[in-house]
C-alpha cells in the first residue's frame, strides 16, 4: 500500500483547528471536573452521612455506565429541562460530570489514606472535620494524588474524541470530516493518534515538572 | 523543693477538683481495656500514669478528651461533663455532636507519643494553626502566640524549620508548644518520650517539669520512673484495666502495698 502523502500535508493545518477545540474542551472540563471532584471527595470523607450516599451513588452511577451513554444523557437531556447550551457546552459538562466522579475517588482514597495520627492531633487541638480536611489532610495529599489526577486528565483529554458523536468540532471530528471527502482513513486516523499522543506527552511532562515543584516533607 | 509546687493541702480540704473521673469503662470487641477506673486531679496537679503495656494507660488518656468513645462512666472538667450533655426534665444522658465534642477538646492538651506533627507546615505554622483556625485569632497575634510558645520550649531558633528537619526531642516539644498555644486547663501527655533516643529523652522532661513548676495541671503516661518520682503529685499503678495502687510517688515507690504493683516496680527499676 502507498500513503498519499499530499492528503497528510494538507490535513496537518486544518487538524490545528480541531486541537484547538480539544484543548479548550478539555482544559474547562479538567478545571470543572478537578474542582467538583476535589469537593465532591471531601464531602464523602466528611459530610454529612445523606451526602456522602449522594456522591456514593453519583460516583456508582458515572462508573458503571458508558461515557458515550452519559453524553447523549447530557446533550439530549440538558434541552428538556429548558436549557440548549449548545454541542460544546454539552460536551464539557458531559466530561466534566464524568471527570468530577473519577477524581472523587482519587481524592476520598489518598485523603483518606493520610496516617490516624494527623487526624487525631487536628481534633486534640479542637478542629472539626472540616478544617481537618481543608487545613490538615487535603495540603498532605496533593502530592500523593498527581500521579492519580494526570492519569483521570489524560483519559479526560482521550475521551474529548467521544464527542465527535455530537458533532463537536474536536480533532477526531475534523479528522473525519477530512476522510469523508479525501477518503484516506489510514493517514488521517494514524495522523490523529501522532496528535493525540503529542498533547498527552506535553501534559505528561507538565505533571511531571509539578510534581517535581511541588513541596515535600 | 522550694521551686515544685506540691498541691496545697488547704486547696485539697474545700476546693473541687480540676478534673474527675468515675466509673470509666471501655471495651474492644471481646476485651474489656478498662474496667472502672476514677480518679481525682486538682488544678496545678501532676498526675504520672504507669504500669504494664496494655493496663489501659493510654486507652485511660484517649478517653479523657474523646479521642476514644468510653463505654461508660462520667468525666466532669470543673464541672462540665465531657462527650455529653444531661438533656430534659429527665437528664437523659445525651452524646455531644463532634462539633460540640471539638469545643470541649480545646481545653485538653494532647501531646502524643509519635509526636503527630503536621509535616506540611513549619514548626511555627504547627504551633500557630489551631490558634488561628480554631480560636479564631487574627494572623499575627496567632504568629505571635506560636513565638511565645517555641520561646518556651527553647525552640525559637528552629522556628521556621519543618518537622523532618527537627530531631525527634525537638518536635516532641514543638508538640507541646502546639498543645501549650490553645491555652486548655490541662494537659494529657501520652507516652512521650518512648519515641525518642535515648539522648533527647531529657529535653523533654525538662520541658515538662518546667511546666509542672508553672503549674501547669498534667496527667503523663510513662516509663520515666525518676521523672514521676521527682514531679508527680500523685501516682496511679494500673494493671489489667484497673487502678491498682494510687498515692503520692513516694509511698507508691518505697513502700507498694500491693504485690502486683511491688512486681512491676522491682522488674522495671532493676532493668
Amino acid at each position: 500500500m502507498t500513503i498519499d502523502w499530499a492528503v497528510v500535508e494538507m490535513a496537518i493545518p486544518l487538524l490545528a483547528e480541531g486541537t484547538v477545540t480539544t484543548l479548550r474542551i478539555a482544559s474547562l472540563a479538567a478545571l470543572l471536573g478537578l474542582t467538583g471532584g476535589v469537593a465532591l471527595g471531601l464531602v464523602s470523607l466528611g459530610g454529612w452521612p445523606w451526602a456522602r450516599w449522594l456522591v456514593r451513588a453519583y460516583v456508582d452511577f458515572i462508573r458503571g455506565t458508558p461515557l458515550l451513554i452519559q453524553i447523549f444523557i447530557v446533550f439530549f437531556g440538558l434541552p428538556l429541562m429548558g436549557w440548549r447550551p449548545g454541542e460544546f457546552w454539552s460536551g464539557v459538562i458531559a466530561l466534566s460530570l464524568n471527570c468530577a466522579a473519577y477524581v472523587a475517588e482519587v481524592v476520598r482514597g489518598t485523603v483518606g489514606a493520610v496516617e490516624k495520627g494527623q487526624t487525631e492531633a487536628a481534633k486534640s487541638i479542637g478542629m472539626t472535620q472540616g478544617r481537618i480536611l481543608l487545613y490538615v489532610l487535603l495540603p498532605q495529599s496533593i502530592r500523593p494524588m498527581m500521579p492519580a489526577l494526570t492519569n483521570d486528565v489524560i483519559t479526560l483529554l482521550k475521551n474529548t474524541s467521544l464527542l465527535s458523536v455530537i458533532s463537536v468540532y474536536e480533532l477526531t471530528r475534523s479528522g473525519q470530516a477530512i476522510i469523508a471527502t479525501h477518503f484516506a482513513p489510514l493517514e488521517i486516523f494514524a495522523l490523529l493518534a501522532i496528535y493525540y499522543y503529542a498533547i498527552i506527552s506535553v501534559l505528561s511532562w507538565i505533571s511531571r515538572v509539578i510534581e517535581r515543584r511541588l513541596p515535600a516533607w | 523543693m522550694p521551686l515544685e509546687t506540691r498541691t496545697d493541702p488547704s486547696r485539697l480540704a474545700g476546693e473541687r477538683p480540676l478534673l474527675s473521673v468515675r466509673g470509666l469503662r471501655k471495651r474492644y470487641g471481646e476485651r474489656e481495656i478498662l474496667k472502672g477506673i476514677s480518679f481525682d486531679v486538682m488544678a496545678g496537679q501532676t498526675m504520672v500514669l504507669i504500669g504494664p503495656s496494655g493496663s489501659g494507660k493510654t486507652t485511660v488518656l484517649r478517653c479523657l478528651n474523646h479521642l476514644e468513645t468510653p463505654d461508660a462512666g462520667t468525666i466532669e472538667l470543673t464541672g462540665e461533663p465531657i462527650g455529653g450533655a444531661y438533656v430534659g426534665e429527665a437528664a437523659r444522658w445525651t452524646p455531644l455532636t463532634e462539633s460540640q465534642l471539638a469545643l470541649q477538646r480545646r481545653k485538653f492538651g494532647f501531646v502524643f507519643q509519635r509526636f503527630n506533627l503536621f509535616p506540611h507546615l513549619t514548626a511555627a505554622q504547627n504551633v500557630a494553626i489551631g490558634p488561628r483556625k480554631v480560636l479564631g485569632l487574627s494572623r499575627e497575634a496567632a504568629e505571635a502566640r506560636a513565638a511565645e510558645q517555641l520561646a518556651r520550649v527553647s525552640l525559637a531558633e528552629h522556628m521556621h524549620k519543618r518537622p523532618s528537619q527537627l530531631s525527634g526531642g525537638q518536635q516532641q516539644r514543638v508538640a507541646i508548644a502546639r498543645a501549650l498555644a490553645m491555652d486548655p486547663r490541662l494537659i494529657l501527655f501520652d507516652e512521650p518520650t518512648s519515641a525518642l533516643d535515648p539522648e533527647l529523652v531529657h529535653e523533654v522532661l525538662d520541658v515538662m517539669g518546667a511546666l509542672a513548676r508553672e503549674g501547669m495541671t498534667m496527667i503523663v503516661v510513662t516509663h520515666e520512673m525518676s521523672f514521676a518520682r521527682r514531679v508527680a503529685d500523685t501516682l496511679i499503678f494500673m494493671a489489667d484495666g484497673h487502678i491498682v495502687e494510687q498515692g503520692s510517688p513516694e509511698a507508691v515507690f518505697s513502700a507498694p502495698r500491693e504485690e502486683k504493683t511491688q512486681r512491676f516496680l522491682s522488674h522495671i527499676l532493676n532493668r
